[in-house]
Parts: C-alpha cells; sequence; structure tokens
C-alpha cells in the first residue's frame, strides 16, 4: 500500500458519485488517471485491503431484521458449534470473542419472525441457550477508518 | 422496496463493477436503462437504505489489529445522553443499547473501539471511563479473537 492508495483509501469510504463516469470523476478529483483508479481499487480488493466497493445497504431500513446474538460456548464444543452456527445463511457474522460469551453472531433477515425462528433452530441444533441482543436504540454508525 | 429495487440490490450487494460505467452496466445486466439505476440509487441513498456508497477497507489490513467490543452497565434512565455523549468520541463506531440479561449479562451500552494495539484501546477506554463517570457500574472488553464468518448482509435474489 502506497500513498496513492492511501488517498484512495481515505477519500473514497463514502460519496461516491451516482453518474455516468463516476470513477473518471473521483480520478479527477484524486489526481490520477481513470485506469489507474480502476486497476488499484482491483488490487486492493484482490489483496483484501478493501473487503468491498459499492453501496452499503441497511437492512432494517428495507424492512428486514438484525440482531446480534450470544452463546456461551464450552471451549471443547467450539469447532462443532461454529460449524452449525456458520452453516445458516441468515448468519451474516461471526466472530470467536475472548469472553465467556465466546461466540457472537449477527443475524440479518427480511423479517424479525426470522430472527426468533433462527435462533430457535440454533438452540435446538446446539442445544445451547442463545443470548439475542437486538438493538434498542442506535447512538452511532460508522467509524472513518484512516489508512 | 419494490422488485426492481431488489433487483438493483441484489446486483449490487456484493459490489460495483470497477468499469468505467458502472450503473450502464447494472443496467445491462438488468435490461433496463441507466438513469432508472441511477435514480433508484440516488433514492435509496436519499432514504437511508443505502448508507454511503464507497470502499469499505479491511481494517485489519490498516493496522487495526486490536478490536474491542466494549460493553457498559449504565443506569436506564441515562443511557440516551451518555450514548450521545460516546458518540461525540472520535474513535467510536456502532454505538448501541442492547437488553441486559441478568444476572449473567448486565451490560446494556455497547460500543465498538479499534486500535493499532493494546496499549491504544485501553487508553481510549479510560477516556470513555473518565466521560461516564460515576454512571459507568461496570464495564469489560471481548476482544476478537477470529472472525468465523463474514458474508455481509445478503438478500436472495427472486425466481
Amino acid at each position: 500500500m502506497d500513498e496513492t492508495d492511501r488517498l484512495i483509501i481515505n477519500s473514497l469510504q463514502g460519496n461516491f458519485p451516482i453518474s455516468d463516469q463516476p470513477y473518471l470523476e473521483v480520478a479527477q478529483q484524486l489526481g490520477i488517471s481513470e485506469d489507474e483508479l480502476l486497476s488499484r481499487l482491483q488490487t486492493m480488493l484482490d489483496s483484501r485491503t478493501l473487503t468491498r466497493f459499492g453501496p452499503m445497504y441497511d437492512i432494517q431500513k428495507l424492512g428486514g431484521s438484525f440482531s446480534l446474538c450470544a452463546i456461551r460456548v464450552p471451549a471443547e464444543r467450539f469447532e462443532e458449534v461454529t460449524e452449525i452456527v456458520n452453516a445458516f445463511p441468515e448468519v451474516a457474522h461471526n466472530y470467536e470473542r475472548d469472553h465467556e460469551f465466546n461466540m457472537w453472531y449477527v443475524l440479518a433477515t427480511e423479517s424479525p419472525e426470522q430472527i426468533i425462528q433462527t435462533n430457535q433452530a440454533i438452540e435446538a441444533r446446539t442445544g445451547l441457550k442463545v443470548y439475542n441482543m437486538p438493538k434498542i436504540q442506535e447512538f452511532f454508525v460508522g467509524l472513518h477508518f484512516q489508512a | 422496496m419494490d422488485e426492481l429495487d431488489r433487483k438493483i440490490i441484489t446486483a449490487t450487494q456484493a459490489g460495483l463493477p470497477l468499469v468505467k460505467k458502472p450503473y450502464t452496466a447494472i443496467a445491462e445486466q438488468l435490461g433496463i436503462d441507466s438513469e432508472t439505476v441511477k435514480q433508484r440509487l440516488q433514492n435509496m441513498l436519499d432514504k437511508g437504505q443505502i448508507r454511503r456508497i464507497g470502499a469499505v477497507p479491511n481494517h485489519y489490513k490498516l493496522g487495526y489489529k486490536a478490536n474491542a467490543m466494549s460493553v457498559w452497565n449504565v443506569p436506564d434512565d441515562e443511557i440516551k445522553e451518555l450514548g450521545d455523549q460516546l458518540s461525540a468520541l472520535p474513535f467510536v463506531s456502532h454505538c448501541y443499547e442492547r437488553p441486559r440479561f441478568l444476572p449473567e449479562w448486565p451490560y446494556n451500552l455497547f460500543t465498538m473501539l479499534h486500535g493499532k494495539s493494546r496499549e491504544e484501546v485501553a487508553d481510549k477506554v479510560q477516556q470513555v471511563v473518565k466521560l461516564l463517570g460515576e454512571y459507568c457500574v461496570g464495564y469489560e472488553l471481548l476482544y476478537s479473537k477470529q472472525i468465523l464468518k463474514k458474508t455481509g448482509l445478503r438478500l436472495k435474489a427472486k425466481d
């Protein structure tokens, strides 16, 4: 990652234009060519420096549901439970965390009922209690990472 | 969200095409005109259904290797005020009120803290402790050990 990559990351975390040739517009603002911008974005996606480039949808505003859920998984069952939980397509993210509550996953579904149903299915398959922690209120979202 | 919005979402949720005219490419793929694609996207952006359009960096690759979910037990009556104050800190992201599960889970305020080292995160934690003052009944840090799955949100395409 060089200075130009940093410039691209720092200036492109939002406000990508909705126009006929948006990459050209951005490239001109950054003082590089359109081809260079496109090839650098491709390289950063290939190396996973960027996880995605495009619109970030808010599933809740689109009528869907979202919830953060936790499970206290016994250490000796961690791998098995991971496999069960990850197999559900409703599980969008799953993280292992350094705590007694060691598995934290996010469910994203098209209706609130599916959140409950999915967690019931996960409880049935794992025999473990799921702590469903949907947000009650949101104070802030979005951090601008400085590259 | 109607059927056309859904088609546009499913065509773009994994990313925009890296071609000179990305919206035209999407339009061609869907068999509609590019003006419609742009209008629909602008409309979803205006309504907040799209949070933003741009690059999503992998914060691990940018050197943010210490990522903690910090969880705080604060009085329910004060949570709005405290949540707003926390959100004003430049290093705070994703600040939410969530339900407690007593007695094993007393925490009701969640926020992610990111740093290049655990020392840097610890310093941020102290800033939060100071800000919450007497309202901080307890807190814990849950560092991420590994990503077990990260596919992001995916609407299923219909038909």
